[in-house]
């Protein structure tokens, strides 16, 4: 069941456009903001009420690949795979955290606490290498600083 | 030199209204407003021959006058702040420094084709331009720039930030107005085109953050001074950058024409100690690559084309002699792949081939027909066999590659491995 919240904030959205149905990616978003993922049953609750179908709202949450449809840990490390950081030492930096956290792509560590995942080109290709964790951007690095900056998250 | 968009950013800091004005912003509204038709807003920008920033270098001014003037119903604006082309880092340095230039800039841009609404489209990446622009916009609803009778005036507008969640997809203009409808960002066919049938079915305009920056300058100082700024015959001043083992990658606001040798020495400082210069993609990954022999070339729209590749985004990523150019081009297809929107066969299925036959080459099993295969799918992929341009721009890297540095596919083939050593995911 969505909660009192996330079904207000989503009301909110449906007030903002012409048909109920193009609210579904903020609605999305406003249920993986509260939870950190979307299940199956807040699939079909959303879809419920923007009167869609599941299938439906599925087919959206599945195409973009920052709605998680599987659980994450309590933060998120988004390290940069494009070219400008290939070129400037991103398979450092991926063996480096595979080895510090003992996990591969697309997993998470035993304690919860972290979700390892590629991303494309983060934008910041002059301070490349560079990778994301949550909201923080992380540039310049080297297989070094690696340690530090995950000791910044509980 | 004259750099109209950059020269009031300073590192680290974002401009607020109040300094916004104090340098001479929203005056170019109010002149637009008070002394100018729409239509001789859009004759303006046509004649500063001002092309777009995004990429495809189409007439911005151009564009605009397709839009129907004389509809009933609601028309649209949408700034594209979904910069994801890799190696593309020109449009967070507007976005985080100077939102109000973007905003006033689509206001005029909203004032000339008469839309009541408008969105900024921006990538989730960026989250300090999302902070900066969500102030941007309360700042301008409360000083009366955005809202009902803008400045007085008959005419009104509303702007949304909104932000994405992911997919290099969103930044093709239509596969953007689906994501901005709620659907999957895939494309949609053409014609009709957004200008007449673009967001919810109504006339809609799309512009790249840069050039959208550009608008209140041209209405402040005039067509011919936008023309002065460039050394070429495409008008303006461009964002260029430079990455990859240089020794001071960055970005920088330059005449349009200036050369690939200019910016790679005298901007970015020339190549890192040990390394040198092999070729460079000169506007993002999706752009062929030019090779020593064209430092010279003036990075405009028409040059860099002539040259056999395309401007682009104006950022370039440099590849130097100790990395496998094999292993480059696979890093390439292997996002162009995964960013494929599934929704056409030949990118559906072809990009992925590719995909697998350059590994396959760096893991030392590589064939002679694996090189026939790569090259049949650069015309297979290439333009008027997709639906939209993301595989022929897939394959404009992999071509010139080809052509370029073909010894090194040889010798991936001949010696049954990466001849660099390099790994590849």
């Amino acid at each position: 069941m969505l909660t009192q919240t996330e079904i207000s904030k989503i009301e909110h959205e449906l007030q903002q456009v012409p048909v109920k149905k193009a609210a579904v990616i903020e609605a999305l978003k406003i249920v993986q903001q509260q939870r950190r993922w979307v299940s199956d049953e807040n699939v079909e609750d959303i879809a419920a009420l923007l009167g869609m179908s599941a299938d439906e709202v599925d087919s959206v949450a599945t195409f973009y690949n920052l709605i998680f449809r599987q659980p994450v840990g309590r933060h998120v490390i988004l390290v940069c795979d494009s070219i400008s950081c290939w070129v400037m030492g991103y398979e450092n930096i991926r063996k480096t955290l595979m080895e510090l956290l003992q996990i591969k792509y697309g997993q998470t560590t035993p304690d919860g606490r972290f979700t390892l995942l590629p991303n494309a080109c983060l934008g910041t290709c002059d301070h490349a290498p560079a990778l994301m964790i949550d909201e923080d951007l992380y540039r310049d690095l080297n297989g070094k600083n690696i340690g530090e900056i995950l000791d910044k998250y509980e | 030199m004259e750099a109209p968009l950059t020269s009031d950013i300073q590192p680290g800091l974002s401009l607020d209204l109040r300094a916004y004005e104090a340098l001479g912003g929203y005056q170019a509204l109010r002149k637009a407003l008070q002394q100018m038709a729409p239509q001789e807003v859009t004759a303006l920008i046509k004649e500063s021959n001002l092309r777009g920033r995004g990429g495809a270098g189409f007439s911005t001014g151009m564009k605009w006058s397709f839009v129907p003037m004389n509809v009933k119903g609601p028309k649209y604006l949408v700034a594209n702040a979904d910069e994801m082309e890799p190696g593309t880092f020109k449009d967070r340095w507007l976005l985080e420094g100077n939102p109000h230039q973007l905003i006033e800039g689509m206001i005029l841009t909203a004032y000339a084709i008469q839309a009541t609404t408008s969105f900024v489209f921006l990538r989730w990446a960026y989250k300090e331009a999302a902070q900066v622009i969500r102030k941007a916009l309360s700042e301008a609803y409360a000083a009366g720039y955005l809202g009902n009778n803008i400045l007085g005036k008959d005419f009104s507008l509303e702007m949304h930030l909104h932000t994405g969640v992911g997919r290099y997809m969103c930044g093709e203009e239509t596969a953007l107005l689906n994501s901005l409808e709620g659907k999957r960002a895939v494309p949609r066919a053409k014609p009709p085109f957004p200008q007449i049938s673009g967001l919810f079915g109504h006339p809609t305009i799309v512009n790249n953050v840069e050039t959208l920056c550009f608008i209140p300058h041209i209405v402040n100082k005039g067509a011919a001074w936008f023309q002065s700024l460039s050394r070429t015959g495409d008008g303006g001043t461009k964002i260029y950058g430079v990455s990859g083992r240089v020794n001071k990658p960055g970005a920088w606001e330059l005449p349009m024409g200036v050369t690939m040798r200019e910016l790679l020495e005298d901007y970015a400082g020339g190549m890192q100690n040990g390394y040198r210069f092999r070729g460079a993609l000169p506007g993002g990954a999706s752009t062929d690559f030019l090779t020593a022999d064209h430092l010279d070339t003036p990075m405009d729209f028409t040059a860099v084309a002539a040259a056999g590749s395309r401007l682009g985004t104006g950022t370039m990523v440099v590849l130097d002699d100790q990395t496998c150019p094999v292993g480059f081009v696979h890093n390439l297809e292997h996002f162009f792949a995964q960013e494929s929107c599934g929704f056409c066969t030949p990118c559906r299925e072809g990009l992925p081939w590719t995909e697998k036959i350059l590994y396959a080459l760096e893991q030392g099993h590589g064939t002679e027909e694996d090189l026939v295969q790569l090259e049949m799918h650069t015309h297979l992929l290439g333009p008027g066999n997709t639906f939209c341009a993301l595989a022929p721009g897939a394959m404009e890297p992999l071509q010139s590659a080809l052509k370029y540095f073909r010894e090194d596919f040889e010798q991936h083939v001949h010696e049954k491995k990466c001849p660099y050593g390099n790994h590849t995911h």
